[in-house]
């Protein structure tokens, strides 16, 4: 397949640094990266690091795509080699005629034969280009920016750019910088300015007006600009930077002018358990909460989950999925919480998810879990992962938005007629959903005691079956009312192809790259459906009663997705023709693997 | 002026905001007949009545247990939190940080506290939400029929034979040692030191933690338990209250050094609680540490208010969250403009 080989050399290939962990290299991979991105050329950022503070190997992969193609991408033409104990299985893991820059004191010609070795005495460098010594550690990873620079023809405006943007107007900072980069470029242009460079960034203008954005940042603008008033977290791996992002951006845009007091309260809890308690509390005081997690965590919410969901309680519960189980491999992506959140809690629990696929979808869905979670008095679970939630994905600024926030049924004291009627968990619009109200009523028709135990359509305790089967099925015919309010699939396609693929969360760039690539070297046209939430919307059903073969792309082991497609009635005769394309190994998944793993496919059905 | 009928029955007396006493109970307890927690339920009925404080700014919080059933007992007009097995504490939490104009209550007992929650009670004292924190405290599983509890003191034994091997978590001892502004013990059928006491915690500005002696009348009310109704009668001594006055309400304090009181208990149960005469600053900690300490050494049940400090700040103050319940914040307020959203994406670039 064309892509496979690398046709373009121009705006088209993969740099591959491998680092230290802790020595600032994030500074001067963002700023490589956002030069790039300011010649009009797309880009996109992946963040390999370990679960560890300092010391350990960490690597930052940056995919130039001229088309945009941002998903994970295996292949590497450049690799930046600063890290004295990965540098061997680097260059080992390299195509022949990759690119090696590397520190002169390590020996990859000795490695291989057929790779292009630039030595780079990176030490000497940095100690004549930075005089303080204690700075040169950091100052180092700038020079390769340096180099890269040259050798791929990133211009200096770019690179200004890009570092103006990171450093701000830290003066200090930005000399040191800029001494480290030309530094860079001088020892190209004095020592290889005969190399014929196969590679090269050219100016374009597809990156007019865009952004360059981290799906935990674009989670918490959503929070910030939907109105979220509480956030109770404990800090997890890859979740935390989701809260980081919110406090930054509130204490910015969330102060009251009056009083410089804020408008908002981020409490530290001390653990997941507490973090979702307080969630429950402030929600059930009125205000518009959150926590954000991942794994492990989720699993110490369990108890409280169930309790919003019988109680009905509403709560907008992040989960930046890593992988698992137990503590698994903490700093590496999957989509393997599926099952478990939507279903979390013990006893008969189904909760509604939303599935952001893109860094867009991440601001603009987060204010549809707000609404929906007080429209439907439930925790709604936003399932991000790893990969769409740390790492730098290109979109269209994000649109403002200003429909009026959806608060629910909730009844006050001006409500005179409806607490007349008032039954916390009735069922009034025969929707299944009930109307509350909030502490501080006066009238004491309106007042009620909220508890997870049994409980009857006045909210008084009772254990009678009668009343716990009605609670119940109300429960279970809220579920079925969001079935057709949350984020509707988005389809591509003619719709009349034999072959669907289906998909969720951020395997969407993936699944598009391979639709593309599909057609264009296998001639092979396929419809493609993206899930974005549970319960599942009716035009899933109909897509997939409407195709001949389905194609189920999961990020883990046990074809979560397709489980879940599988309990549903309505596709019982459908189950055949459904089969799973999986991707678990704790990096994100790549356009090629399901390219293959359908042409496979379709080659053993013909051949059987 | 009070009508004829409310002369005679003081339940149908309004108080200062024209809301009788019977307004501010709830429904009927559903406990063993003659249960301490009922007690405990009647004083804080009185205390609530007696500050004058609406029970419609009023929130309500308990977890699991006996003594977690409560809130429904008081109260009617109140909203009302019954949070998972130890969790309280972070349901209050949330919900005082979202609203800063409620008066809030919480009972739990020795298992939801000291056990499954020991965590939480840690947390929310560190914080210093402004709460106040009962716990009834029998030293006993009550609703899965008598175990014993982290608070069960070392060789107390069990109404099935069992004896404790370990070492009692002291509540007011932790409480202390982590900073709690408003640290006091009581026993469940000492009306004339509760009701003070609770009064006192439900106008301190901070989280108020109150361990009440609550003896299980079914399962830890014999010959060997430490906290049967015999035993703290013989132990029970009370610290000398001093005259803590809350922010709006003077309280009373009729406490007579030396003196014996019987108090009977809704199940005909009497029980004599003798107060020791002593010197006793209640603002200083390290002599709170003292006496609690001293008394433990010596298996005395020590009670009374051991430690106050009335310029604690609550934890909203400290977080700086506007004052505002945040329900109440117009979407103006809590939607930046598009403007801002602007800037920010112009900044991503």
């Amino acid at each position: 397949m064309k892509y496979m080989n690398s046709p373009y050399k121009v705006n088209d290939f993969s740099i591959h640094v491998g680092t230290v962990n802790g020595s600032g290299s994030q500074s001067s991979n963002n700023i490589l990266m956002r030069s790039i991105f300011r010649m009009g050329v797309p880009v996109s950022g992946k963040n390999l690091f370990p679960s560890n503070i300092q010391g350990l190997p960490t690597w930052f992969t940056i995919r130039v795509n001229r088309d945009g193609w941002s998903a994970r991408r295996v292949k590497t033409e450049i690799l930046v080699c600063m890290n004295d104990a990965t540098y061997v299985d680097d260059v080992k893991a390299l195509e022949p005629e990759s690119i090696v820059i590397h520190h002169d004191h390590m020996n990859v010609s000795a490695l291989r034969k057929d790779v292009i070795s630039i030595s780079v005495p990176f030490s000497k460098i940095i100690a004549e280009a930075c005089p303080d010594p204690r700075l040169r550690k950091l100052a180092v990873n700038m020079v390769y920016v340096g180099v890269l620079a040259d050798l791929l023809k990133i211009t200096d405006e770019a690179i200004e750019l890009a570092m103006e943007q990171q450093f701000k107007s830290k003066h200090k900072v930005l000399e040191l910088n800029r001494a480290a980069i030309k530094a860079g470029r001088d020892f190209v242009k004095a020592n290889y300015a005969d190399l014929k460079f196969p590679y090269k960034i050219e100016a374009l203008n597809k990156t007019d007006g865009k952004i360059l954005i981290e799906g935990n940042a674009a989670c918490a603008l959503g929070a910030v600009f939907s109105g979220c008033t509480f956030v109770s977290w404990y800090p997890i791996t890859p979740s935390t930077s989701l809260i980081d992002y919110f406090s930054d951006y509130a204490e910015k845009y969330r102060i009251d002018p009056q009083n410089g007091l804020k408008t908002f309260a981020v409490v530290q809890a001390e653990d997941e358990m507490a973090a979702i308690g307080m969630v429950m509390g402030a929600s059930w005081m009125g205000a518009r909460s959150m926590t954000a997690t991942s794994g492990p965590g989720l699993s110490l919410m369990a108890e409280f989950t169930g309790f919003g969901y019988f109680a009905e309680v509403p709560a907008v519960i992040f989960d930046v999925q890593r992988v698992g189980p137990s503590t698994g491999l903490p700093t590496r992506t999957a989509q393997s919480d599926l099952l478990f959140a939507a279903f979390l809690s013990h006893g008969d629990t189904k909760n509604i998810i939303i599935l952001p696929g893109t860094v867009d979808e991440c601001f603009s869905m987060t204010a549809d879990a707000f609404d929906l979670a007080e429209r439907f008095q439930t925790p709604v679970f936003v399932l991000s992962d790893l990969d769409l939630g740390m790492n730098f994905w290109m979109s269209d600024p994000f649109p403002y938005i200003d429909r009026p926030l959806d608060r629910g049924k909730i009844l006050t004291d001006a409500d005179t007629e409806g607490l007349a009627k008032f039954e916390r968990y009735g069922d009034p619009d025969g929707d299944g959903i009930p109307f509350r109200t909030l502490p501080g009523i006066k009238d004491r028709r309106g007042v009620f005691f909220t508890r997870g135990s049994g409980h009857n359509t006045k909210a008084a305790y009772t254990e009678k079956g009668p009343d716990y089967v009605q609670a119940m099925d109300r429960l279970k015919k809220k579920f079925e009312t969001a079935r057709n309010h949350v984020p509707k699939p988005l389809k591509s396609g003619s719709g009349t192809n034999e072959i669907g693929i289906i998909a969720f969360g951020s395997s969407h760039d993936a699944v598009r790259e391979s639709i593309h690539f599909l057609k264009a070297d296998a001639g092979l046209d396929v419809d493609y459906l993206r899930i974005r939430a549970f319960p599942f919307h009716e035009d899933i059903l109909n897509f997939i009663k409407s195709h001949n073969r389905i194609f189920v792309v999961d990020q883990n082991r046990d074809a979560q997705m397709l489980s879940l497609l599988k309990l549903e009635p309505a596709l019982a005769s459908e189950i055949s023709k459904m089969e799973s394309i999986l991707h678990y190994d704790g990096f994100p998944i790549d356009a090629p693997k399901i390219s293959e793993a359908i042409l496979k496919s379709l080659k053993e059905r013909k051949a059987a | 002026m009070a009508t004829p009928e409310a002369r005679a029955n003081p339940m149908l007396t309004p108080n200062k905001i024209g809301i009788t006493k019977k307004e501010y109970q709830g429904s009927a307890s559903t406990l063993c007949t003659g249960c301490g927690h009922d007690s405990v339920t009647l004083h804080i009925i009185s205390a609530f009545y007696d500050l004058d404080i609406d029970p419609q700014n009023v929130a309500k919080f308990s977890g699991i247990g006996c003594s977690s059933k409560t809130p429904a007992y008081f109260l009617s007009g109140s909203h009302g939190f019954n949070a998972v097995h130890g969790r309280m504490p972070s349901v209050a939490t949330g919900a005082a940080m979202a609203n800063r104009k409620m008066v809030n209550i919480a009972v739990s007992g020795d298992g939801d506290t000291a056990s499954i929650g020991m965590g939480q009670f840690i947390h929310i004292i560190r914080r210093n939400i402004p709460l106040l924190y009962i716990i009834e405290n029998n030293g006993v599983y009550g609703l899965t029929k008598g175990q014993f509890s982290a608070t069960s003191d070392k060789g107390s034994a069990l109404k099935k034979g069992s004896t404790n091997l370990l070492e009692g978590i002291d509540l007011c001892l932790l409480a202390l040692e982590l900073g709690c502004g408003y640290v006091a013990r009581s026993f469940s059928g000492d009306a004339k030191q509760m009701l003070p006491l609770i009064k006192g915690g439900l106008s301190h500005r901070g989280t108020a933690v109150m361990d009440v002696i609550s003896p299980c009348i079914t399962f830890n009310n014999h010959e060997g338990s430490t906290k049967s109704y015999k035993f703290v009668k013989d132990h029970d001594q009370a610290i000398q209250e001093i005259g803590f006055v809350p922010s709006y309400t003077p309280i009373d304090v009729d406490y007579e050094d030396g003196t014996s009181k019987v108090v009977e208990f809704p199940n005909g149960a009497k029980i004599t609680l003798k107060k020791i005469e002593r010197d006793y600053d209640a603002t200083d900690r390290n002599a709170a540490f003292k006496v609690l300490h001293e008394a433990k050494s010596k298996g005395e049940l020590l009670t009374g208010l051991f430690y106050v400090d009335p310029n604690t700040r609550p934890f909203q103050e400290v977080a700086q969250i506007v004052e505002t319940p945040l329900v109440q914040l117009t979407v103006e307020q809590i939607r930046p403009s598009k403007a801002a959203l602007a800037e920010v994406m112009e900044s991503l670039k």
